[in-house]
């Protein structure tokens, strides 16, 4: 019998990061899996996933976040809203985890050397766009590509993820960082004037007409609008961007509009799935299975699965 | 050639089964109903209606562990340990229906990667099939005819037994139903070319008796149009969502991974699931991407009719009809399929 599949391997938190407070908090867990003979076989690419037991609780799917390694390094994102995410949010450095896969297919970064790239992240989506964009800008591998602009919202300036890191990348001139937060935060919603402190506003009716202050890359505005004040040129480029379903869609359209075609288009899907290998049924859209077939996916495939997302 | 078992021989050749460590699972009377189960040798019943649910659950049980888990303080000591058995299994008495079935989930649970827990099964498993030749057979929501099977088919099992009277024509199919053979070394017989001409004939008379018919011409082509009408909406309205098409369907292999813990001691499990229920697809968010009963009902079809055969290379129903009679609001899948063949036309 060869190894099984269902077994996780047991993993030790090495740290935790509180990337995003508010009412769903994110926290990025780094874990190493404890035995050395098989710390190898955890080898990942971005884009793909992996499932991690809180024994006793049971277990969540998740893209992994960390840099590929061979040294059984995991690392994962997680927002707080359900039963393993908010045991997971309750551990410590040194507690026990359970790890399996990688699985999935991933990214093609091989295939867009020289090319410009452009990351979009809306909420808790940016955490598979950072595995990629974590990968393609380090400073030996972002000389491959050519522009590469990373646009990031979410609900609040408290719910945006990775903080520090946005700093960090803000000084750089080897990259375009452009933020926003929902309109839901403003006093008077999406068709108000007002805007959060510092973050001023989009003209939501024609977003890309909004004239810019120089130096200004943090707005109010939704994801979709910010890519149309953005206006990222189609041309020899490439997206990889991810959100909750509804932005994705009206991201796609903001795209389009733009000129990009759907094959220019990289996203992930993230179906609930409990087996990651094909069998346990759920993931499915139409004939394609999410964890087998994906979770990457351009659009242009997307378009020809029925609709069911 | 075929050999002869007959019926009241049945009792030796399970005991020298027993007796080389076989463990027998059989249809036996249970409530009113047929079911399979652990069984001796006397209980197993020669005639009978196929079983209200089937013997999927034996290679595929309703509730599996898949290892033991020890937790204190939160924390899992100990070791994860998997318990992989080599006793080999006997499964006596299958449909020929439920046997094709099998060959679905072999197909699934090898799909790139290895079910360990379906595969250690079905590897220490024989299967014999009866023929569905007696007279409590075939029922009226039967329809393995227009699916690919029939009444007499050995597709799956390792040896088919054919009912003729106090014997049964033996029909071995492979290694496994030869090993069989070898070791009832002596309980069985050679059949004579009359008993093989009426076992054809028996076949023959049950596959006639099959009333029920599903034109599958034009099937794939129907459902890739379908999809979006609104024919899906009208057929689902009186669905329950009870789930009792999809649990109680042979090829049918959703499963979720829960932990059942209770003062430290557990174990993780994995159980039986449905593409009917509204939590088996609902994201952590609350988005759910099949948020209606149409949506669960039409995956439930396509899956049989149009997904398996694009993924696994077999359709995905056998047409044992248990959907059918054990709906309860009446919802019959042929009429469903005919249906959304006649709403695209």
């Amino acid at each position: 019998m060869s190894d099984n599949v269902y077994k996780p391997h047991t993993a030790t938190i090495t740290d935790i990061q509180l990337e995003a407070g508010g009412g769903r908090p994110i926290k990025t867990i780094t874990m190493q899996v404890d035995d050395v003979s098989v710390r190898e076989s955890f080898y990942h690419k971005p884009g793909q996933f992996t499932i991690i037991s809180i024994f006793g609780t049971g277990e969540s799917v998740f893209a992994i976040a960390s840099l590929p390694n061979k040294d059984g390094i995991v690392q994962v994102s997680a927002m707080k809203v359900g039963n393993v995410t908010s045991k997971l949010h309750e551990l410590e450095v040194g507690d026990k985890v359970g790890v399996r896969g990688p699985y999935g297919n991933h990214f093609p970064l091989e295939e867009w050397e020289g090319k410009n790239i452009v990351f979009i992240g809306a909420g808790i989506g940016i955490s598979p766009v950072r595995s990629v964009y974590q990968v393609a800008i380090q400073p030996d591998e972002i000389k491959k590509y050519g522009k590469v602009t990373l646009i990031y919202g979410a609900r609040t300036p408290a719910d945006l993820a990775f903080k520090e890191e946005f700093k960090a990348m803000d000084t750089r001139d080897d990259l375009n960082l452009w933020l926003c937060i929902d309109w839901k935060f403003g006093p008077k919603g999406p068709t108000g004037e007002t805007a959060a402190e510092g973050w001023p506003a989009i003209n939501m009716a024609a977003p890309g007409e909004t004239e810019i202050p120089d130096g200004v890359n943090k707005f109010t505005c939704f994801v979709p609008q910010l890519v149309e004040v953005v206006k990222p040129d189609p041309e020899n480029s490439i997206v990889v961007t991810c959100g909750p379903p509804i932005a994705i869609k009206f991201i796609t359209q903001a795209l389009e509009k733009l000129g990009w075609k759907s094959d220019q288009i990289y996203t992930t899907l993230e179906n609930r799935m409990k087996c990651g290998i094909g069998k346990c049924g759920r993931c499915n859209i139409g004939d394609v299975y999410v964890c087998k077939h994906g979770p990457v996916f351009t659009n242009e495939e997307i378009k020809n699965m029925f609709n069911e997302f | 050639m075929s050999k002869l078992l007959k019926k009241d021989k049945l009792k030796d050749l399970l005991g020298k089964l027993s007796d080389t460590g076989f463990i027998t699972y059989g249809p036996v009377e249970k409530n009113g109903t047929t079911l399979f189960q652990k069984v001796k040798g006397d209980e197993v019943l020669l005639n009978f209606e196929n079983s209200s649910k089937p013997p999927k659950e034996i290679l595929f049980p309703q509730t599996e562990k898949m290892f033991d888990l020890t937790i204190e303080n939160h924390r899992i000591t100990g070791t994860i340990e998997v318990e992989m058995p080599s006793t080999p299994i006997l499964l006596l008495g299958i449909r020929p229906c439920d046997a094709r079935a099998i060959k679905v989930l072999d197909k699934l649970f090898t799909w790139d990667s290895i079910d360990p827990y379906y595969v250690n099964k079905r590897e220490r498993a024989t299967i014999i099939s009866f023929s569905c030749t007696q007279p409590t057979m075939p029922l009226d929501s039967c329809f393995c005819t227009s699916v690919g099977g029939g009444p007499g088919s050995g597709e799956g099992a390792d040896m088919l037994w054919t009912d003729i009277g106090d014997a049964f024509l033996v029909e071995s199919l492979n290694e496994k139903g030869e090993n069989i053979l070898k070791l009832g070394e002596g309980i069985f017989t050679d059949a004579t070319g009359d008993q093989e001409s009426s076992t054809n004939a028996a076949k023959q008379k049950a596959s006639d008796a099959i009333i029920r018919k599903l034109e599958t011409d034009g099937v794939p082509e129907a459902l890739e149009a379908a999809f979006d009408s609104d024919y899906w909406t009208e057929f689902a309205q009186r669905c329950l969502g009870c789930g009792i098409c999809t649990l109680l369907c042979p090829t049918c292999h959703c499963f979720d991974i829960q932990d059942v813990l209770a003062n430290g001691k557990g174990r993780r499990e994995r159980v039986w699931d449905s593409c009917q229920y509204p939590y088996y697809t609902m994201h952590a968010s609350g988005h759910n991407p099949r948020p209606e009963k149409m949506f669960r009902q039409r995956n439930r079809v396509y899956h049989k009719f149009l997904y398996s055969e694009k993924n696994l290379g077999l359709l995905g129903c056998v047409g044992c009809g248990r959907c059918i009679s054990g709906c309860p609001v009446n919802i019959d899948i042929i009429e469903v399929v005919e249906g959304a063949k006649e709403a695209m036309r």
